[in-house]
């Protein structure tokens, strides 16, 4: 099945696996999808026959002996098989406490993210998604206002994020790679550009980049080096982010710490760089309707700007 | 009457397609901006809305109207005013709900509204309100129309037609009223609270004060999900009628046919939560409702095979309804196909909320209710008419339908493993689904085009001169109406011994025509139908239908008027819209069980049947018996609420939390109990003509059943809870008000069976009003235990 779409971009397709889990359903998509188009054409056929049988060509008792076996019986029987086959998928890997757990929330419209590595301190980013290769990771789903659904078509199913509840999906990626996940559960006006990026990375590499996000922002763009860092605060951004050693720590919005290391910014939406970022942040509501972040409409094209180039810097 | 509700659904069907339209060109190609979020989101919740509500339900509902007294031989069903209610509520909530996307309030949380999404006042406006009590409003018709339907069907049959010889879509639309009155009201349920909780801050899905949203996904998809098999078995209904007569034969396996529709009905209700796979539920009970989902294929795989074994044993006579008939088949059987696949839990998981489910679930409708709708439209034009369609156009519209839906929803399958979620305004070129979005667009536009020539077809129907009665040549007893058919129905209601009776009864229709059979003649001028018994059709009544009146328009307009005042918070203006209704639904009630001019009439051939007849014969007792049935199921869905709270609690009521108590709810179960014996007792003595003891006893109960009223509420009241602290509160204050405001309609009730009394239109022996109110007060008695019991006595058992 992955063959014929060989051509087309692959970073969120079912199709175009990178985890075990979604590569066991891969494969039980293609068998079902074999055994519907033999039943289809098996179907197909009779009913061909049906109409153009001389009458008669079926007696009473065939008659219902077609409907009891081909209606009754071999439907059964397939199914009985099938159901055999399918239901061990979905039995959940098993987690040990030594493997990785990421926290993700779904919020209007944006994912907040949470690493918490066996007996190291937990690490908060947002609207990006990082996994080792060869490594058992435990997602712990939760949504914060409305539900919404956590998938990375490419690692495994979705599992729901519902307020007042938490739910787990264990994962184990296989292969490297720059994927994309999406809400799935419609959440409001801007549920289709609620999206993520994910990378699958090297155990070691994976490592390395958890250690740098551990690290303030400070480490990477001083803030006194920045104008931006001043306009960030004098608007005020820091009452809904946080850029942690700044002293700006809102929680109301997405972690800005290394936002500058992100290929996109606003949950996917655009492209990261300080064309985007400037444009963002005085009209947010026009790449995003819906957005919880108010506009900034009087703020100078030279301020946001600043502040672009400043959060682009916090790599 | 059914042929407008048909056309009025008709007419919903297109304007719902147009949203699909719009919704097509704006995902033609990748972050397209002809439409903004804001609007793309109305289209799409208006759109599913009005299928599933506005179009597939009631054109089942309207077609059975018109051709269930065909098929049955009957003058009409048997409350006709009921027929003209459910119409006019229909007219009115489909043009309320559909007209507010005119000034861009429509709907815009998905036809599922799950919430807290649609519930958060901040975070949705009045759409959500007009879809809840708009569509509300449209489900009590819904209801209403299945009522009429389920006794016409089990009262109204011709002498002689046994169960066993009832047509194959009688028995279809007996399944599939009983589906939806078993169906609707736990969305009813739902959407009580769902407007408690948005109009009164009443909390059942907020999770910060107790609530859980899975609550409503359970309750939605309880309906949801056999409302899925309501729009389908009425195209399997189509197709054994349609098939039988084009094969020129009888249908092969009608007892496993049957079976078969009941077994699919039974299925439906076990399968709800395979919409609800990625909820996080534990996997043992998704095991379950997977291998439930699965089971649905074996009824289903038997009603087809049925089909295509008439076929073959039959001599096929090939026409434009039969290839409608066909060509959806095949178009269903790759829906089901893909509903397979859906229903293994693991492959869901991917396929969920994508375009995937998007394509299985079009091409279930398209060849499981729309395109055997075609089929029936041109089958059955006919006998509405008196002409046939053209088969030219037909042949033609089917052939680009055909095209045109494939070309549509197959993409839909790749498009939706390839990443496209459900339910997205646009989408990025980076994802590289373009060509098969566009791909679908084209079909679409396609579609559109068939459904054009369909409508071009009808629109010059008109033009085109009357043909022969029974065009087809087919058997069943509707096709004895002529085309130049005369306004009081069928000339004399027949003697029915078989299935085929036109086929198989030597010279049935001459002497249908002749007026050899039954009823032939109304002397006394009325409009008057044979009831008979439920299992094997006895004639035990003739009665009188009601005549065209403008009483149930008005009821409907005034019910109406309190779902829609509602919506714009005008309490007031509701509660008086409420009383007027209550008002007419009596005055109209008070036409009804009139005591005849004399007790007996000759039906012919030396059969004397009553006028009157009260209790478990009569018609209106089965009306009672099946609302208070749907009533009942609404009522478990509250009931199901409450103890849902408990197991997603760990302490149910919350510590420090106190109920009700259980001294008032035994004093209002004692009164109700009072209230009901009271009502048994006034049915004894009326009986025996002791009328004045009956009177004395209707009083009585009713002053109980009124003070009963105020010892239910007294303990949550006199307990100060509050309902908008926690879903304790909450779930406890609404089964308390279902229960004595069902005690107050139980009072009017009792009260109204005393008028009649005085006023001489109930006497002990024609005693149908008090025989009614007291099986009502029968499941108020049911109600009342259930409800007192676990309010008073179950947080201490818990």
């Amino acid at each position: 099945m992955a063959l014929a779409l060989s051509g087309c971009n692959r970073r969120q397709s079912t199709f175009a696996t990178f985890g075990e889990e979604a590569a066991a359903i891969d494969h039980l998509a293609l068998v079902m999808t074999i055994g519907a188009v033999a039943v289809a054409i098996g179907v197909a056929a009779l009913m061909i026959w049906a109409m153009r049988a001389r009458p008669g060509a079926l007696s009473l008792r065939g008659g219902e002996r077609l409907i009891l076996i081909a209606g009754g019986l071999l439907p059964v029987l397939l199914l009985l098989v099938l159901l055999g086959y399918s239901l061990p998928v979905m039995r959940p890997r098993a987690v040990a406490p030594a493997d990785m757990r990421i926290d993700v929330t779904g919020e209007q419209f944006w994912w907040r993210v949470g690493y918490a590595p066996p007996g190291g301190n937990p690490v908060t980013t947002a609207n990006e998604i990082r996994v080792p290769v060869g490594r058992t990771v435990l997602f712990r789903l939760r949504g914060a206002d409305v539900i919404h659904s956590f998938w990375i078509p490419g690692l495994a199913g979705k599992m729901d994020m519902i307020p007042g509840r938490t739910n787990e999906l264990v994962v184990r990626a296989v292969r490297p790679g720059l994927f994309r996940g999406q809400c799935t559960e419609f959440c409001g006006l801007s549920h289709a550009l609620m999206a993520f990026d994910v990378v699958a990375m090297e155990p070691d590499a994976f490592e390395r980049w958890l250690a740098s996000q551990r690290q303030p922002a400070a480490a990477t763009a001083p803030a006194t080096a920045h104008v931006g860092a001043a306009l960030f605060s004098r608007y005020g951004c820091g009452g809904c982010h946080t850029v942690r050693g700044t002293g700006q720590d809102g929680a109301i919005g997405p972690d800005l710490t290394h936002v500058g290391g992100r290929r996109t910014i606003a949950a996917g939406a655009l492209p990261n760089g300080e064309e985007a970022i400037a444009h963002f942040i005085r009209y947010p509501a026009r790449t995003k309707p819906g957005v919880r972040m108010p506009a900034f409409p009087h703020m100078s094209e030279a301020d946001a700007h600043a502040i672009a180039r400043y959060l682009g810097d916090l790599r | 009457m059914g042929v407008w509700y048909t056309l009025t659904a008709f007419c919903f069907m297109l304007f719902a397609g147009v949203l699909a339209l719009i919704m097509r060109t704006q995902l033609a190609v990748p972050d397209n901006d002809l439409v903004s979020a804001s609007t793309y989101n109305q289209l799409f919740t208006l759109h599913g809305s009005a299928m599933m509500f506005l179009f597939a339900v009631p054109m089942f509902e309207a077609v059975s109207i018109v051709i269930l007294p065909q098929l049955l031989g009957a003058r009409d069903l048997p409350f006709p005013r009921l027929s003209a209610f459910g119409y006019w509520s229909f007219l009115l909530g489909g043009v309320f709900v559909l007209g507010s996307i005119f000034f861009n309030v429509a709907p815009d949380g998905g036809w599922f509204m799950y919430p807290p999404l649609t519930t958060r006042t901040d975070l949705s406006g009045l759409g959500a309100d007009i879809w809840m009590l708009g569509l509300s409003f449209i489900e009590v018709s819904s209801v209403a129309a299945a009522v009429e339907l389920i006794v016409g069907v089990l009262k109204c049959r011709p002498p002689g037609m046994r169960l066993n010889l009832m047509p194959l879509y009688a028995w279809y639309i007996l399944v599939v009223a009983v589906m939806i009155l078993f169906a609707f009201p736990p969305l009813i349920a739902g959407d009580l609270l769902f407007e408690m909780e948005r109009l009164l801050g009443w909390s059942f899905f907020y999770a910060s004060r107790g609530g859980d949203p899975l609550l409503w996904q359970h309750l939605f998809w309880i309906f949801g999900h056999p409302e899925g098999y309501i729009i389908f078995l009425p195209s399997i209904a189509l197709f054994a009628m349609l098939i039988p007569t084009f094969s020129q034969r009888h249908l092969l396996g009608y007892p496993y046919i049957v079976l078969a529709a009941v077994g699919t009905a039974f299925l439906s209700f076990g399968l709800w939560v395979h919409h609800m796979f990625a909820t996080g539920l534990p996997k043992i009970s998704l095991a379950f409702f997977s291998a439930a989902s699965q089971a649905v294929v074996i009824p289903t795989g038997v009603q087809i095979f049925a089909f295509i074994a008439t076929l073959a044993a039959g001599r096929v006579i090939f026409s434009t309804p039969l290839l409608f008939a066909t060509g959806s088949l095949a178009i269903f059987v790759i829906g089901g196909l893909t509903g397979v696949m859906v229903a293994i839990v693991p492959f869901d998981w991917q396929a969920h909320d994508t375009y995937f489910v998007v394509a299985h679930l079009h091409y279930v409708l398209m060849g499981g209710t729309l395109m055997p709708l075609f089929a029936g439209l041109y089958y059955y034009w006919p006998l509405v008419t008196g002409k046939k369609l053209s088969d030219r156009l037909g042949r033609t519209a089917f052939w680009v339908l055909f095209a045109g839906a494939n070309l549509t929803f197959f993409p839909m399958h790749l498009s939706g493993l390839m990443g496209m979620p459900r339910r997205v305004f646009t989408y990025p070129a980076e994802l590289g689904l373009g060509g098969l979005n566009l791909a679908s667009t084209i079909g679409a536009y396609l579609f559109a085009a068939g459904v054009l020539i369909v409508c071009i077809d009808l629109a010059l129907s008109p033009t085109r001169p009357k043909g022969r009665r029974n065009p087809w040549n087919a058997g069943t007893l509707e096709w004895l109406a002529m085309p130049e058919s005369e306004h009081w129905g069928i000339r004399s209601i027949p003697l029915i011994e078989t299935r085929y009776p036109i086929w198989d009864q030597p010279d049935f229709m001459r002497k249908v025509d002749e007026g050899r059979f039954f009823l032939p003649d109304a002397e006394e001028g009325r409009r008057e139908t044979i009831i008979t018994t439920v299992l094997d059709a006895r004639p035990v009544a003739v009665v009188r239908l009601g005549t065209p009146s403008f009483l149930p328009m008005f009821a409907a307009f005034a019910l109406g008027g309190v779902f829609i005042l509602t919506t714009y918070h005008l309490y007031w203006p509701a509660l008086a819209s409420g009383a007027l209704t209550l008002a007419l639904v009596l005055r109209w009630l008070w036409t009804t069980a009139e005591i005849p001019e004399k007790p007996c009439k000759p039906i012919g051939h030396g059969i004397e049947l009553p006028l009157y007849i009260s209790g478990t014969q009569a018609p209106g007792w089965w009306a009672m018996f099946i609302t208070m049935m749907a009533d009942a199921t609404a009522f478990s869905g509250l009931v199901f609420g409450y103890y849902f709270f408990w197991t997603v609690h760990e302490a149910f009521p919350p510590p420090g939390m106190t109920g009700p108590g259980s001294h008032w709810p035994m004093a209002a179960l004692a009164l109700t109990a009072a209230s009901w014996a009271a009502t048994v007792g006034a049915r004894a003595a009326n009986r025996r003509g002791l009328v004045t003891t009956a009177r004395l006893l209707l009083s009585g109960g009713a002053l109980s059943a009124i003070v009963s009223i105020g010892a239910g509420l007294a303990g949550p009241w006199l307990s100060g809870l509050d309902p908008a602290v926690h879903s304790y509160g909450a779930i406890v204050w609404v089964i308390a008000c279902w229960t004595t405001a069902h005690a107050a309609v139980g009072a009017i009730g009792q009260l109204y069976a005393l008028a009649r009394s005085l006023a001489g239109r109930a006497t002990p022996t024609h005693d149908a009003d008090i025989r009614n109110v007291t099986l009502y007060q029968h499941f108020l008695l049911f109600t009342a235990l259930v409800t007192w019991l676990t309010l008073g006595f179950f947080p201490g058992v818990a």
